[in-house]
């Protein structure tokens, strides 16, 4: 097994050797049901797809997904556990990665475990699953998304409820940025242009995308290219800050 | 052999190591002695790879620091000061965890592990979490992850520091058993221990070398004018000696 790996390992067992991994699981969970099922009109709607399921996840992301990269770095910095992590044989951008993928992991693993909604809209009526699927990977590399600005938030700070309070107010920009409400403002006197990179660089356009069931190769590449800036953002900090 | 040269660490504006220049070999233990905020710890802090210097150079069996620090890293092992170590862990699957990083597998791994725990007694504590240990178990363990690779070069950051006497006694035992034909650099501010453990002594006060000898050449070298007449121990020289120069450096 690479670095990499060996530290992805000891991350992903470090939140299940507190509650901080059931107890994520387990809200993640809660909440889901309660906005598909009573927010959303799950049934009201009497349509046999999981729109409102998915449609509440970038605001579920916002303040769980701080809550799982909040201590990925800054409890390293104030245990002092980052002097010997980084005086091992080990490169920077290993530990970074390993780090990042446990916590993407464990997200993955609560979103995976919301299979008996999808059960449920299957039993009830024929959903596209092709869409469903589309929309649960969208949500997934969403959740990555967040938790690399979570991994450079927490980079920034020794204090872990500084960077949950950072992480939730930057992903919320990234999110807003493309709602009806920050388009309406600008329309009529922005350019076009402004507003068209506004939207370009809001999670919710490219997810609503996909979680139509669109797989745009644009889509997500636009993750992948959000999650790869802001690990090596994180890097950067990290190597910036560790002498503090 | 580690050989540093005219190494320099700045913060900001400040100073914290100033043109420091030394050679350790195979088989010495070098006591890096000197007053709180010296220096050492940042000295050490560089030598490991962790900060980078601001100027100067460090080279571990002819590998620089800034430019091959992987080869670095693997023949050092470290101990930090305070003994940082994952609280959530147990002992054990700290020790595993380190030790893969180390690069053992399966039985070798296995045999690594078992010696060390060995080596420091921590056979009692092994399936507990770390957060739940005394402090003297916690240096330990911090002793054990730092020589699992049996590196060449061991680096320990007042490794005794807040211990009772009995574990003081012990982890300079233990520094002693394991200096053979290594390199060994242990930071303190007890003077005591460098008559106790070390073969040589550099002395730092404000990032600078104040005094580079044999312990015994430093007690030597303590002034009579120190009044310690009635205290001619070599623990007492060598404190006087460490007054009277660390003191004329600080204004
Ligand atoms: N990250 C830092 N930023 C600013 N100053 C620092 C930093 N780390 C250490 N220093 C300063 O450098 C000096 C040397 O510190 P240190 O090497 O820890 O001393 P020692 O280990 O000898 O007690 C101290 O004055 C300390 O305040
Ligand atoms: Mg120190």
């Amino acid at each position: 097994m690479g670095t990499t790996g060996i530290i992805f390992k000891r991350e992903l067992a470090a939140y299940f050797s507190t509650p901080l991994a059931y107890v994520f699981i387990v809200i993640f969970l809660v909440m889901n049901g309660i906005a598909t099922f009573d927010l959303g009109g799950f049934y009201q709607r009497g349509q046999a797809d999981l729109q409102p399921f998915f449609n509440f996840h970038p605001w579920l992301y916002l303040f769980m997904i701080p809550a799982l990269a909040m201590g990925l770095w800054a409890d390293e910095r104030k245990t002092g556990t980052i002097e010997l992590l980084l005086t091992l044989p080990i490169q920077l951008h290993e530990a970074v990665i390993g780090k990042f993928l446990a916590a993407w992991v464990l997200s993955g693993c609560a979103l995976a475990l919301t299979f008996p909604i999808w059960l449920t809209v299957n039993y009830l009526g024929d959903p596209d699953n092709g869409v469903i699927l589309a929309a649960y990977i969208g949500s997934w590399l969403m959740a990555g998304g967040f938790l690399a600005i979570g991994s450079c938030m927490s980079a920034l700070t020794r204090n872990a409820v500084i960077a949950f309070i950072l992480t939730a107010a930057i992903c919320f920009l990234f999110v807003v940025s493309g709602s009806a409400i920050v388009m309406n403002a600008f329309t009529g006197w922005a350019p076009q242009t402004l507003i068209d990179a506004i939207a370009t660089l809001s999670f919710l356009t490219h997810f609503e995308a996909i979680s139509r069931g669109v797989l745009d190769i644009r889509d997500l590449l636009f993750f992948a290219a959000v999650i790869a800036a802001w690990l090596l953002a994180s890097a950067v900090v990290i190597e910036i800050k560790k002498a503090n | 052999m580690i050989e540093i040269s005219h190494l320099t660490r700045k913060f900001e504006h400040f100073t914290a190591v100033d043109d420091l220049s030394f050679t350790v070999a195979e088989g010495e233990v070098l006591g890096f002695l000197g007053p709180n905020g010296a220096g050492k710890s940042t000295t050490m802090k560089i030598i490991t790879g962790f900060l980078a210097p601001s100027s100067g150079t460090v080279r571990v069996d002819g590998h620089d620091i800034t430019e091959n620090p992987m080869a670095v890293k693997a023949l050092i092992g470290y101990l930090p000061e305070g003994a940082p170590s994952y609280p959530d862990m147990t002992v054990l699957e700290f020790l595993d965890f380190i030790a893969e990083i180390r690069g053992f597998s399966g039985q070798e791994k296995s045999r690594r592990i078992e010696q060390v725990i060995n080596d420091v007694a921590l056979g009692s504590v092994c399936e507990q979490s770390i957060d739940t240990l005394s402090k003297g178990f916690k240096r330990r363990v911090g002793l054990a992850q730092a020589i699992l690779h049996d590196p060449k070069v061991l680096i320990l950051d007042e490794p005794t520091d807040g211990l009772d006497p009995n574990q003081k006694h012990q982890v300079r035992q233990l520094i002693r058993n394991l200096a053979k034909d290594k390199i060994v650099i242990v930071s303190t501010h007890i003077l005591e221990e460098v008559s106790a453990v070390c073969t040589r002594a550099i002395i730092i006060a404000n990032g600078r070398i104040v005094a580079d000898g044999s312990p015994q050449e430093l007690e030597a070298r303590a002034p009579t004018a120190a009044g310690l007449t009635e205290a001619p121990s070599a623990p007492g020289r060598l404190e006087a000696f460490f007054r009277s120069i660390t003191e004329q450096g600080a204004l």
